[in-house]
């Protein structure tokens, strides 16, 4: 996984509420084997028409938030689906990091494991924060000192500590998993003496 | 400290917890299906890492395969390749497959339980957001993502923190014509689609504990759209009934102490909840979806709502989008509402008893003219048993479509899917923005509700055709 490092950029404000991961990724492009080149599908239904022309206001489709990294939406953001394709079509497309002021819960861990920040903010700074987009100025998103420095003004934001240590280090969850092996093979032994129905399939 | 069902059957995994809460649970059941496992497998293969438990694995082919006749295989080249990579990862992997031709397939969540797969007190896990249903055994269920997917398949356990404990309770009685999708499309409406975010849901009450086995999976399915990752129900004799002689249950002795472990699945009469919200069923009527998120619901006699009166901004403006993409206008009553087609299926609604509801409703009768409706089994053993019943036969008779088992509309990634405006009832799980097809407008309702719907041409009053 990519290591996190300190984003600037444009961000895109998309103001929707319980922007479901069938809207970031339709399911037609479910059917890839491939973790790669959903970027050009992301938020497909409301970027391209029936003909599958871009539609020309779609903030995506529209300079400079065609090159955004940082995406700011609505509430409950990432809804329905598990599909970790959501998170993969962002990172195609570029965005690293997303604002909201709440999340789904699997597509806020589906982020961390793909080297996406997802930063929950109070709505008021979100309609802060979303004046920049307006005004097409850039932020700075340091996870690090975990700010968002805009204009002179700084937003601290909360977040998981082992989670932001993942990040920045671009740590494997399963190379970390399987150094407790010993703990697992250990849990193994007591689970087939406990509850011995559970490996006699 | 007394502790919650959900408490135990977490303390009963933990491998291992660090000081911040981060802990590693051991994943007792882990289901797959195409769609969302090939990443998975790949990454195994990338870094040289084998399945540690292949057995604890059941796989399926569910999402992407064709519900017509199946014979000629896959014609959609993208589907085809993907349903052929499961059959090839897991006979590298050595995992078990129900594959398109087996009378077992299904969807994932039909066919963990009809197979004794599921049971209650483990930890299951899909890269599947309704894995939820599963804790109607009475056990914690819940989707995962891809990353997890692999996650799983190389350590069989998962990196978890622990959510907090939301109890619903719903007591009394169900009225006649209304079902577990009308207590849950309720409970949804009542709590919001993030309403359950963060937490595990226990249902409870007397209701609940007077429903059938199937019918409590309804309620479990659609946890996930009040934005919960799991819900569970305490299990009872009547699980334990419906597993016993299973081909996966456990057996013999082992079947014994199975037993007597689940028997002590319950929260501690003291335990605490973060969250409690509590429901009666005598105030719970038939209801239908009337926008884009399943929080959108009123019940069959109910007006379409107006954006006008709303206070809060975001609502109104959600309220105003969804009314534009479903066609709809402020005010209109619901059963004025026509419809197009009918979709009886998915895993919260393509059991039996719902196919035995509906057909119950259809009998004798026939659908209006300008509505196509079809009927698709969530497996081939429940398509067999339908079958047995002369269900299918009711079905066609009345005019409706008998298809193969799978996912088919209630996500439209095969053939079956919702034209631009075409208009649903659905006895499915979400109705999202384009979930059945591009511009497709979807009404969620209970398999009797979408009878009576195919039959009226509009959404319409089970409890009209009610003997
Ligand atoms: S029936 Fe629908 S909700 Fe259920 S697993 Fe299939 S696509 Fe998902």
């Amino acid at each position: 996984m990519q290591k996190f490092k300190t984003i600037k950029s444009i961000p895109a404000y998309l103001p929707i509420v319980n922007i479901d991961t069938d809207m970031i990724i339709p399911k037609q492009f479910l059917k890839t084997i491939k973790r790669t080149g959903l970027g050009k599908n992301l938020f497909y239904e409301m970027r391209y028409n029936e003909k599958g022309e871009p539609i020309e206001d779609f903030i995506l489709n529209t300079s400079p938030f065609n090159n955004s990294e940082i995406l700011i939406a609505g509430k409950n953001f990432g809804c329905g689906s598990s599909r970790e394709h959501a998170p993969w079509a962002l990172l195609d497309f570029g965005i690293t990091c997303v604002v909201s002021s709440s999340y789904a819960d699997i597509f806020y861990n589906n982020c961390f494991k793909n080297g996406i920040l997802p930063i929950v903010l109070p709505e008021a700074k979100i309609k802060e924060l979303s004046e920049y987009s307006k005004r097409k100025e850039e932020i700075i998103v340091n996870l690090e000192e975990q700010k968002i420095t805009f204009g002179n003004n700084e937003i601290d934001f909360e977040i998981d500590q082992f989670k932001k240590k993942c990040l920045l280090e671009g740590l494997d969850d399963i190379a970390l998993s399987l150094e407790k092996n010993p703990k697992i093979t250990e849990f193994e032994k007591k689970l087939s003496s406990n509850r011995p129905w559970i490996f006699n399939d | 400290m007394p502790k919650t069902l959900y408490d135990k059957i977490w303390d009963d995994h933990l491998v291992h917890a660090q000081e911040d809460g981060t802990s590693l649970l051991y994943v007792d059941r882990h289901l797959v299906h195409e769609v969302t496992s090939p990443q998975a497998f790949e990454g195994l293969r990338n870094s040289n890492r084998k399945v540690r438990k292949p057995n604890l694995t059941l796989a399926v082919a569910d999402h992407n395969v064709p519900t017509s006749d199946r014979s000629k295989g896959i014609s959609d080249e993208e589907s085809k390749l993907q349903v052929e990579t499961l059959e090839k990862n897991c006979e590298e992997f050595g995992i078990k497959l129900f594959g398109m031709d087996d009378k077992r397939q299904g969807i994932v969540h039909i066919i963990g339980p009809e197979q004794g797969f599921t049971q209650p007190g483990s930890i299951i896990v899909c890269g599947d957001s309704h894995t939820a249903t599963h804790g109607a055994f009475g056990s914690l269920a819940f989707g995962i993502g891809t990353s997890e997917v692999e996650h799983v398949l190389a350590t069989q356990t998962l990196v978890q923190k622990k959510s907090k404990n939301f109890r619903i309770k719903v007591d009394g009685k169900l009225s006649i014509g209304v079902t577990s999708k009308d207590v849950i499309l309720q409970i949804i409406g009542k709590i919001g689609t993030a309403g359950g975010t963060g937490y595990v849901i226990e249902y409870a009450g007397s209701l609940i504990s007077s429903l059938s086995v199937e019918q409590r999976m309804t309620i479990c399915n659609m946890t996930i759209e009040g934005g919960a990752r799991a819900g569970l129900i305490e299990p009872d004799q009547k699980i334990f009934d419906y597993l016993k002689g299973r081909p996966m249950a456990p057996k013999k002795e082992n079947w014994d102490k199975a037993l007597d472990y689940w028997s002590k699945l319950k929260s501690d009469n003291d335990a605490s909840f973060d969250k409690e919200v509590t429901l009666d069923g005598k105030d719970i009527m038939p209801m239908v979806t009337w926008g884009t998120s399943p929080q959108d619901v009123i019940s069959i006699d109910g007006r379409i709502p107006n954006p006008d009166n709303e206070a809060d901004e975001d609502r109104k403006n959600s309220i105003e989008r969804s009314l534009k993409y479903m066609g709809l206008k402020p005010g209109t009553a619901i059963k004025d509402v026509k419809i197009d087609k009918v979709f009886i299926g998915s895993c919260t609604n393509g059991r039996i008893e719902d196919l035995r509801d509906a057909a119950k409703i259809i009998k004798n009768k026939k659908i209006a003219q300008h509505v196509y409706a079809m009927v698709v089994p969530g497996s081939g053993l429940v398509k067999q048993q339908a079958e047995q019943e002369g269900l299918d036969k009711v079905f066609k008779e009345s005019g409706f479509d008998w298809r193969e088992p799978g996912c088919s509309m209630c996500l439209a990634m095969n053939a079956d899917k919702l034209k631009p405006e075409e208009r649903c009832a659905s006895t499915s799980n979400r109705n999202f923005e384009g979930r059945q097809g591009r511009g497709g407008r979807t009404h969620l309702v209970s398999p009797g509700m979408a009878a009576a719907a195919a039959i009226s041409g509009s959404l319409d009053d089970v409890r009209k055709y009610q003997n």
